[in-house]
């Protein structure tokens, strides 16, 4: 297998575990909106259904991104395509 | 004090820029103490507010192309999120959002997960390999990717009838606001708020937008997070009202219950005396009041639409490499988060000071008389926004007596709460910048898709630099004044057409940009056949269901996208397996595309 086809094989594998939380906690969770309401777990002292809508999710996002985009450098530098700084 | 480049002085001329701000605001404050009339505190905020937008855009003016396109691609990972996060956050997030959740509750905040959950779309799928492509605007992607023109002017149409649904509501809130702040009345508001913007937009396109747009969301995110903080140390809801939500959510549901919430029903014939377009709060302020699929349809349609709306996507064309690009995107999510995160917390904030008899602003228990004796009750009623009436005739203000507009939670709250006129004039600021920086990326978007797509791509290829960034000006003047026009014919709520405009970018652009990076096979006509049959079935199900129509699998008019974008991915994957693959010239440039090192696809100047 080619370099660039390595590379984006890697790339194809970073993107689907990145989709697979997104899909979690975008959607995956609030399939259970009346379960997470009922349910006594309440770590922040209120029904997690409203703690994801309104803090959770949205934290966990900005996390995954950064997160991604970290992994996502690694790839570029193990394959040597990282562009130039001076670019 | 500032030496060199511009742009290598970015924290020090925006740490410059913000303390001016606060300083202006402490100036304002002292102002008011001084007996300063608050019509007069209204006027200063947005006039000064707009006056530096306009010097920035004066400041950022250009003749270069790359500079008006993509502002010189230049732009460093930070503040280019902060640029996206007001290019984002529109006069209906910042001025209807916090209001919407006190209404509806969770149902509401499908919006919140789609509105940020989106990003991840646009960090993983697209926005790195836009950049590596070096386009200048959405259509030339398509265009360059699948070749041909029909492909980029059915891209362009996309854009237009997306963005321009999306434009009339942010010039239509730059109109309210500024109707409300200068105190005139709203169909010259309406030319007020376009003067504004294009003044912002005209002369330096990309780079002038860039830099307004930061200075914008400093002073909205300001305005949001100030009031929230404050009324929550004020009412003794704790520092930081983020961290400390569980006691305010429990103490109102006890509140719910005490006064009666969902077992008092009005009668058709009382509801009939409110006037319109104000509701009381009839659902309950945690709980969980809709179906798994209507939530996730919403949301779904939100996160999509976020991925196609082309004035987000051209926003990280501005950063000088594919690796900002997309350490970009998180940043542009750290900054809305912060002003989506605390719209659940006014709503909280601001219901808890109108129920909680035990704080002094609680009206609800009180009479009748009493409150319509308050000031604020009075100034807030006459503006249409508040209304109370005695349905049981028992002299005593009850839960279900009480009404109030969407957009007054976050324009009334500071009042209400007690806190000093200054932080309204702030707010209104705030309100002003928000609808103010997404109405310019948005009449940008759509005049360089024109300008460049259309006119110089396929009208004139050979249009001199001159001539292109005259008819790229002429083009975002028609289309603003266009925009204010049908703005000011007032003919839908600022909400709904917002959400609309997600659905047609949605039905229209979402797979056709999607795989044009990640499936080699697809092709120019997979990719027409995608773009027009999308955004045909999706508006065709929104005439349907707006003229009565059923509907299926629960899809409404605000989530028309799913079948329009599920038509699009059908229609593509089909029509391009039964026509010729992509020539090696095309598929060795989707190669190229997928690695950060390397040219550009398209030079820096085309």
């Amino acid at each position: 297998m080619s370099k660039q086809a390595q590379h984006w094989e890697k790339t194809r594998n970073l993107l689907w575990v990145t989709l697979a939380i997104w899909f979690v906690f975008s959607i995956g969770i609030f399939f259970f909106g009346a379960e997470m309401e009922a349910s006594n777990f309440r770590p922040f002292g209120y029904p997690l259904s409203y703690y994801m809508t309104c803090q959770g999710s949205l934290g966990i996002f900005v996390i995954l991104i950064f997160w991604f985009a970290n992994r996502q450098e690694k790839i570029d530098e193990e394959f040597g395509y990282t562009e130039r700084e001076d670019d | 004090m500032i030496k060199g480049k511009f742009i290598d002085n970015l924290p020090k001329v925006y740490g410059i820029y913000t303390g001016g701000f606060l300083v202006f605001i402490i100036l304002m404050a002292i102002a008011e103490q001084a007996g300063m009339s608050a019509k007069l505190i209204g006027i200063f905020f947005v006039a000064f507010t707009v006056s530096i937008y306009a010097i920035i855009g004066y400041l950022s003016r250009t003749l270069q192309l790359d500079a008006y396109y993509v502002a010189g691609r230049q732009v460093p990972t930070v503040f280019n999120g902060m640029a996206t996060a007001a290019d984002w956050m529109s006069g209906a997030s910042f001025v209807a959002m916090a209001g919407g959740i006190y209404f509806k509750g969770y149902g509401y905040m499908a919006l919140l997960v789609g509105w940020t959950g989106g990003y991840v779309l646009v960090a993983s799928l697209l926005a790195p390999y836009l950049r590596k492509f070096g386009c200048y605007t959405v259509p030339d992607f398509i265009g360059t990717r699948y070749g041909g023109n029909l492909a980029r002017v059915c891209a362009v149409l996309v854009l237009t009838v997306a963005s321009f649904t999306y434009v009339t509501a942010q010039i239509n809130a730059t109109g309210t606001i500024a109707s409300v702040a200068l105190d005139i009345p709203f169909g010259i508001a309406v030319y007020v708020g376009l003067a504004s913007i294009l003044l912002c937009s005209m002369l330096g396109g990309m780079r002038a937008v860039t830099w307004t747009q930061v200075a914008q969301y400093i002073v909205l995110i300001i305005a949001y997070l100030l009031p929230v903080f404050w009324i929550s140390n004020k009412m003794g809801a704790g520092f930081f009202p983020h961290l400390m939500l569980a006691d305010e959510v429990a103490r109102i549901a006890e509140l719910e219950s005490q006064f009666g919430l969902g077992t008092v029903k009005n009668s058709a014939a009382d509801l009939a005396t409110v006037p319109k377009g104000l509701a009381g709060i009839t659902k309950a302020h945690s709980e969980v009041n809709t179906t798994p699929w209507k939530f996730i349809s919403l949301a779904v349609c939100m996160m999509a639409g976020t991925a196609s709306l082309p004035h987000v996507m051209m926003r990280y064309f501005t950063t000088p490499s594919v690796k900002t690009a997309r350490r970009s995107v998180g940043w542009s999510l750290f900054f809305i988060f912060l002003l989506y995160c605390s719209a659940p917390m006014l709503a909280t904030l601001s219901k808890l000071s109108l129920m909680d008899p035990n704080l002094p602003t609680g009206i609800i228990g009180k009479s009748i008389a009493d409150v319509q004796a308050i000031d604020w009750y009075q100034n807030w009623n006459q503006a249409n926004l508040m209304f109370i009436s005695d349905f049981n005739g028992n002299g005593t203000l009850e839960l279900n007596e009480f009404f109030m507009g969407g957009k007054a939670v976050v324009l009334a709250t500071p009042e209400i709460a007690g806190l000093p006129y200054v932080i309204s004039g702030l707010v209104a600021a705030g309100g002003m910048a928000a609808a103010m920086s997404t109405a310019d990326g948005l009449v940008l978007a759509i005049a360089n898709a024109l300008s460049h797509d259309l006119y110089y791509k396929i009208i004139d290829p050979k249009a001199e630099t001159k001539k292109r960034l005259i008819v790229a000006r002429v083009l975002l003047f028609i289309i603003g004044f266009a925009g204010a026009s049908i703005a000011a014919l007032e003919i839908q709520g600022i909400l709904g057409s917002v959400i609309w405009a997600f659905d047609f970018a949605m039905s229209g652009l979402f797979f056709p940009l999607v795989l044009g990076v990640w499936w080699k096979r697809a092709n120019a006509q997979g990719a027409v056949a995608g773009m027009l049959l999308g955004l045909i079935s999706g508006t065709a199900y929104l005439i349907w269901v707006r003229n009565g129509g059923a509907g299926f699998w629960g899809i409404t008019q605000l989530t028309f996208g799913i079948v329009g974008s599920l038509v699009s991915l059908v229609s593509m994957i089909v029509v391009s397996l039964m026509t010729k693959a992509p020539d090696a010239a095309t598929q060795k440039m989707v190669d190229e595309v997928r690695i950060p090192s390397g040219r550009t696809v398209l030079g820096k100047q085309h």
